[in-house]
């Protein structure tokens, strides 16, 4: 029924329809059925739509390393963070463009420091050349567009993971429920007061 | 095209004060036809409260606009339908220089579907702003003549408060108020130390039942539109139920390029534009009360020439579009350790805040600028939603279990305050017809030209002050930038908080309004306005109350002087 190559196109009509304020309800149902529709016809495998296979691999593995799994909660790839960035990327070449510009900036910086791709190279070599894009102190001439691809790809991965059941679970959110009355609990409020220094 | 029968009134726009014409007229028993420029509303499929983001793939974040540092051309996808900040085909210009940001409705109930509930009488001080401190203009009408017309909208509509007694923030008719949340009573502690009053908020939210509305069930989304229309918006509250009295004829996805005056002078038809089939057709009317929104019923005024009135309609004074202002505002947001660590709790309440902060200083003779603002707090454990979680990852860089840490232990550990403030009219800002521009249906636009004087940026500067002072007293981090260009930087962008208001002003000299005291057009006795147009002053307290007050008078005016025969 959909080719990525319809969905990519539908997206990219429903962005630009974003930005001149005429995207319509229907159009955007259309996009949400197609994503649910093309995760269901490759059995579960989720294909990506703005990445190549290589590329995909490494936006997995980076996501996970901004959020790993932990004792509260699970990562980046079981929220679903690859997929949401895979989402926006399709419908904008623009930002398509910095996400596979930052990961071949990582492969190239690999392959001069360590003779392999990044994904190849050893997790205190990956870390090493992270740590020099993922601090704004570190922000140079030669730096700029690698760190501002790693804090939108920050950005992202934090909204994705946050806004996922894992994440809301993580925090500990717990409203979005109606109730007949609202209550604080004492417990919380005296907690508070004891701290303040008012 | 012409419709068959005349209306007795012809209502232009379908927010606040549309919504409170049409329903005050049509149970009066006086036939109303109700023009709307965007579509009708089916709040049952259009609202998305209590959808989570994860529900939608993109989650919220409509596309990657918003990571390239895009202005959203919408006000924010879980958002109730309520308009736009850029309409395709529908444009407008601002002055070189000038950066001024225009949010136009397009739908049933226009900005009452999104707007903040925030409910806040006028004090009797700001009807006579010039005799206060010399500067702007008079109202032509005064508090006590206001009163009234605020009990009936308060009772119709359900407010929750506490009576204060301040003079600053008059009482109303108020439901029962919630209960405050944690970080708005730390607030309240530290206001009490500085001096500054931390009060109850006024609401447009119903805590008991009301005309057949529920109480809130306090899920925090007012702006999503309210299933159960526990809050107010003018389509539920106002325009559903007048279309039962049989005296409503609602006409969605009309565009009004035109109001067309016979030889007397007076408003004889409403020609405007159906959307839908694009042809051009005409409303005849006894009456017409415009209620476009300030600058959309500046631009149809203006629009409105004809031999006998070449400025445009009700415009001999030359005022139309002069005076725009905006409300001022300014925000700042701290870290508070003596949250860090409490239990959670389900702190979504009320849409909005459950506590505010008043003006305090408007006797104060010896500050540094005129006027005031009121401050809006934010906080607590919200939903969590793409962005919510982008000030914690800038103040903590890095990746990985860090990261996690960081987030999970700051969630809920913030609090915000937002200032509102009085802007004075100056003769910089205002809106006039771009001779070279027009729009798709052919009706000439609206250029902007815009300016914040001295006033506005010292009172953003006293802004800044007070909420740092308020969040070290708390024992607190001020977050993000400090130094003294971002007082200046931080003031909001003309427009963009959406209290656009001044543009056909009431007043008692005709040459010098527009407007007489009940928002009849001195020039045309058959043309009312009643939106935010007439008001001549923006004072700290948002419009939304007051609109629906002034609205209320104006109705009752105009039965009453159409019973006469004078209309």
């Amino acid at each position: 029924m959909s080719s990525n190559y319809t969905r990519r196109d539908l997206l990219r009509n429903a962005a630009l329809g974003a930005v001149l304020g005429g995207i319509s309800d229907d159009l955007m149902a259309e996009v949400h059925l197609m994503a649910e529709f093309d995760q269901a016809a490759s059995g579960g495998v989720y294909q990506p739509k703005a990445f190549a296979t290589g590329e995909w691999a490494t936006l997995r593995h980076l996501c996970d390393l901004i959020l790993p799994a932990d004792e509260v909660s699970r990562g980046a790839i079981e929220a679903g963070c690859p997929q949401y960035i895979d989402l926006l990327a399709s419908g904008s070449s623009e930002l398509a463009m910095i996400l596979a510009g930052g990961i071949q900036w990582l492969d190239s910086m690999a392959r001069g420091a360590h003779g392999k791709p990044f994904m190849s190279a050893s997790p205190e070599q990956q870390t090493a050349l992270l740590d020099r894009i993922a601090y704004r102190r570190n922000d140079s001439p030669d730096l700029a567009a690698a760190i501002r691809f790693f804090e939108l790809l920050r950005r992202m991965t934090v909204d994705a993971f946050y806004t996922s059941k894992i994440g809301i679970a993580d925090v500990g959110y717990m409203g979005n429920k109606g109730m007949t009355k609202f209550e604080v609990p004492v417990e919380s409020l005296q907690y508070a007061i004891q701290r303040s220094p008012v | 095209m012409r419709s068959s029968s005349p209306a007795d009134v012809v209502v232009i726009g379908s927010g606040a004060g549309g919504g409170t014409v049409t329903h005050v007229l049509a149970n009066l028993g006086i036939k109303v036809t109700l023009l709307e420029a965007g579509p009708g509303l089916n709040p049952a499929k259009d609202f998305k409260e209590h959808m989570w983001p994860h529900q939608v793939d993109h989650r919220g974040a409509e596309s990657a606009d918003y990571y390239l540092g895009r202005l959203s051309p919408k006000f924010g996808w879980f958002n109730a339908p309520n308009g736009f900040w850029e309409i395709e085909g529908e444009p407008y210009t601002t002055a070189p220089g000038t950066n001024f940001r225009w949010f136009r409705s397009r739908i049933l109930g226009g900005r009452t579907n999104h707007y903040g509930r925030i409910t806040l009488r006028f004090s009797d001080y700001d009807f006579k702003p010039y005799s206060t401190d010399g500067l702007g203009d008079d109202w032509p009408i005064t508090y006590e003549d206001v009163v009234p017309y605020y009990e009936k909208a308060e009772r119709f509509i359900g407010v929750l408060g506490t009576k204060e007694g301040l003079r600053t923030a008059p009482d109303g008719i108020f439901q029962p108020a919630p209960p405050p949340r944690v970080h708005e009573v730390l607030v309240q502690r530290a206001g009490r130390k500085l001096g500054i009053p931390v009060i109850p908020s006024r609401m447009a939210i119903l805590t008991k039942p009301l005309n057949g509305r529920p109480a809130c069930h306090y899920c925090g989304q007012c702006g999503r539109g309210c299933i159960t229309a526990s809050n107010y918006s003018s389509s539920q509250v106002q325009i559903f139920p007048a279309m039962k009295t049989g005296n409503v004829n609602l006409i969605n996805n009309a565009m009004v390029r035109e109001l067309i005056t016979g030889p007397d002078g007076k408003v004889t038809a409403v020609s405007y534009i159906d959307k839908v089939t694009k042809q051009e057709k005409q409303v005849r009317c006894r009456a017409v009360v415009v209620a476009a929104s300030a600058c959309e019923s500046a631009r149809l005024l203006l629009n409105s020439k004809s031999p006998r009135h070449p400025n445009g309609l009700a415009n001999s004074s030359g005022v139309v579009g002069r005076y725009l202002t905006d409300t001022v505002g300014y925000g700042l947001s701290g870290y508070i350790p003596a949250l860090a660590g409490m239990r959670k709790y389900d702190s979504d309440g009320i849409g909005g805040m459950h506590l505010y902060i008043p003006w305090w200083e408007f006797d104060k003779k010896n500050k540094d600028f005129p006027r005031g603002y009121h401050v809006e707090i934010g906080g607590g454990f919200g939903m969590p939603q793409v962005g919510s979680f982008g000030g914690v990852v800038r103040r903590h860089e890095g990746y990985g279990r860090a990261l996690k840490k960081h987030i999970r232990e700051e969630y809920g550990c913030f609090v915000g305050l937002s200032g509102r403030g009085e802007m004075i009219p100056n003769e910089h800002s205002f809106c006039e017809i771009d001779p070279n521009v027009v729009d798709r249906f052919g009706i000439p636009v609206l250029r902007f030209h815009w300016r914040w004087s001295e006033h506005e940026l010292k009172q953003a500067s006293h802004m800044h002050k007070t909420f740092t002072s308020i969040i070290e007293t708390m024992g607190g981090t001020v977050i993000g930038l400090r130094n003294p260009e971002r007082e200046g930087q931080g003031i909001s962008t003309g427009g963009s908080i959406i209290h656009e208001l001044g543009t056909v002003r009431m007043g008692k000299d005709p040459k010098k309004s527009a407007l007489n005291g009940y928002n009849q057009a001195h020039d045309v006795k058959n043309l009312f306005v009643a939106d935010a147009a007439p008001f001549v002053s923006n004072p700290d307290k948002n419009p939304t109350l007051t609109i629906c007050a002034l609205a209320w008078r104006t109705s009752e005016y105009l039965a009453e002087e159409m019973r006469k025969g004078n209309v």
